[in-house]
């Protein structure tokens, strides 16, 4: 792998390896060792066009665990609010020797832009392109439900997933669909038709519009955020109607199986999608994902970028 | 391909490795092995055992994965990480014995010592290996050798071990550049 655009990108088995991956290093900075030198000398771009806090903080976070330079570079206070195009922008930093650019942008696509057009020679990281993907959250939510409920497998066969809400505008739902199929899980999408993207039926998914007939019969249970910045449209009556039908609440909570965990990818609207009760349960899984996340994002940059310098695309 | 060292040798030069590291530290307890995975780590503990059946008791044994410390991560393609299997103990004020398979350029080893400096501060490292081929490119040296092997550069030594291979046996080819 040169970059990390799509889980498209990744085959099974890579997929594979860069959980495992993970895994050893999370063990190694659980332990004693901090700090690794393996991407000593190498610069890593964050170059945040769109808020974030989780997904920023994160990868500095793996970056500087393995030692690279990181150079943070967000839309406010830079001269993308100037109006600077993404091509003027890539060639600065290729000109600043970027190993890596993580880039996160509200123009799905922006990232294949940037590792597709020979502007610049380091590896690209979509750390979330739009309503397009963001892999490195669905390997960490990948991660997060392996190790919960994985028994020591390898892959996810068998396990059964429900991505609940804003399907439309979720970035972090098509990414999971694509990784967590190709892992062997079954995966239901929970949503009101309005928030589906069209489409929808080709996807290897079920579909469903009813959480309670659904809720008993899954393993983990992901929330998504409804996205209020990208909600230009009226998707449904009101926020009290949505939290009724679509929202995670002490009862269906209770109508859970035992061994059932609650994600959300963050940040959360406490009262909308998920009720406080909810976020803070002892089956949420919610603020490990967090730390998961900076496991399953140093595994990315090890790989990425801890070997030789692989010419032209994917190996 | 030859083989240089039958698996009755490989048994006979652990277990005197084994008497070695004992005479060297005076007993078991202040010691800790650690295998350099993979088959460094099988050796590990088929010394600790050989110890704990000298002296009765439990040395303390783990693995150290090297990957993460290596100077030629930028030459070949990212490797995937071998667990790294601390004692509880820890290697603070232990005299840990770093277990490898073959010695040659030296590499691992000083890795292996990058990775224990992050770990913590042991009394004293020494390095027990099964065969040393020598060509080392580093000024590193084993305390405990279960063969020396002269070799040419080109040449091949695999060590086969039963838990990785399913046969015990140290054999030498004739090589491409290595």
């Amino acid at each position: 792998m040169k970059h990390l655009l799509s889980i498209n990108d990744l085959s099974r088995d890579e997929s594979i390896l860069i959980l495992d991956t993970a895994a050893e290093l999370a063990r190694i900075s659980d332990g004693p060792m901090k700090k690794l030198p393996t991407l000593r000398g190498r610069t890593i771009v964050n170059l945040f066009a769109e808020d974030s806090t989780r997904t920023r903080i994160s990868f500095e976070a793996a970056a500087k665990r393995l030692s690279a330079d990181v150079i943070n570079f967000s839309a406010k206070g830079s001269s993308l609010s100037k109006g600077e195009s993404l091509k003027d922008t890539a060639q600065t930093l290729q000109a600043m020797g970027a190993d890596a650019v993580v880039i996160r942008h509200p123009a799905s696509g922006a990232p294949f832009r940037l590792a597709d057009n020979q502007w610049m020679s380091g590896a690209v990281i979509n750390a979330g392109d739009g309503t397009h993907e963001h892999p490195s959250q669905a390997l960490l939510d990948a991660y997060t439900i392996r190790k919960h409920l994985g028994k020591g497998a390898k892959d996810l066969a068998g396990l059964r997933v429900a991505i609940v809400g804003d399907i439309l505008h979720s970035r972090v739902a098509r990414s999971n669909v694509l990784l967590l199929t190709k892992l062997g899980a079954h995966v239901t999408l929970v949503a009101p038709p309005t928030l589906l993207p069209f489409g929808v039926d080709s996807w290897p998914v079920i579909i469903s519009y009813d959480l309670d007939s659904v809720i008993p019969q899954v393993d983990a249970i992901m929330m998504l955020r409804i996205q209020q910045e990208r909600m230009h449209e009226i998707f449904f009556p009101s926020a009290r109607e949505y939290s009724r039908y679509f929202g995670l609440n002490r009862d269906r909570i209770n109508a859970l199986n035992p061994n059932a965990i609650i994600m959300h990818p963050g940040p959360m609207n406490r009262g909308l999608e998920i009720t406080a009760d909810a976020a803070d349960s002892a089956r949420s899984v919610i603020v490990e994902q967090v730390s998961n996340g900076v496991s399953v994002r140093m595994a990315i940059l090890y790989l990425l970028l801890g070997g030789a310098p692989i010419e032209g695309g994917i190996n | 391909m030859k083989t240089v060292l039958p698996a009755p040798d490989i048994s006979r030069a652990i277990v005197r490795i084994a008497h070695e590291i004992l005479e060297r530290y005076d007993g078991a307890d202040s010691i800790t092995l650690l295998g350099i995975p993979t088959r460094g780590a099988h050796l590990a503990t088929r010394i600790a055992a050989a110890i704990n059946a000298i002296e009765g008791g439990q040395v303390a044994v783990g693995t150290l994965d090297t990957t993460m410390h290596r100077d030629d991560l930028r030459t070949r393609s990212p490797k995937a990480l071998l667990p790294t299997l601390i004692p509880t103990a820890g290697v603070e004020g232990r005299h840990v014995v770093l277990v490898d398979d073959v010695l040659f350029s030296g590499r691992t080893i000083r890795a292996a010592l990058d990775a224990l400096g992050e770990i913590g501060r042991p009394t004293s490292v020494s390095l027990a290996v099964l065969v040393d081929r020598g060509h080392r490119e580093l000024p590193i040296k084993a305390d405990f050798v279960g063969k020396n092997i002269p070799t040419s550069r080109s040449e091949i030594i695999k060590v086969n071990l039963v838990e990785v291979d399913g046969t015990d046996e140290v054999t030498i080819a004739e090589g491409g550049v290595k």
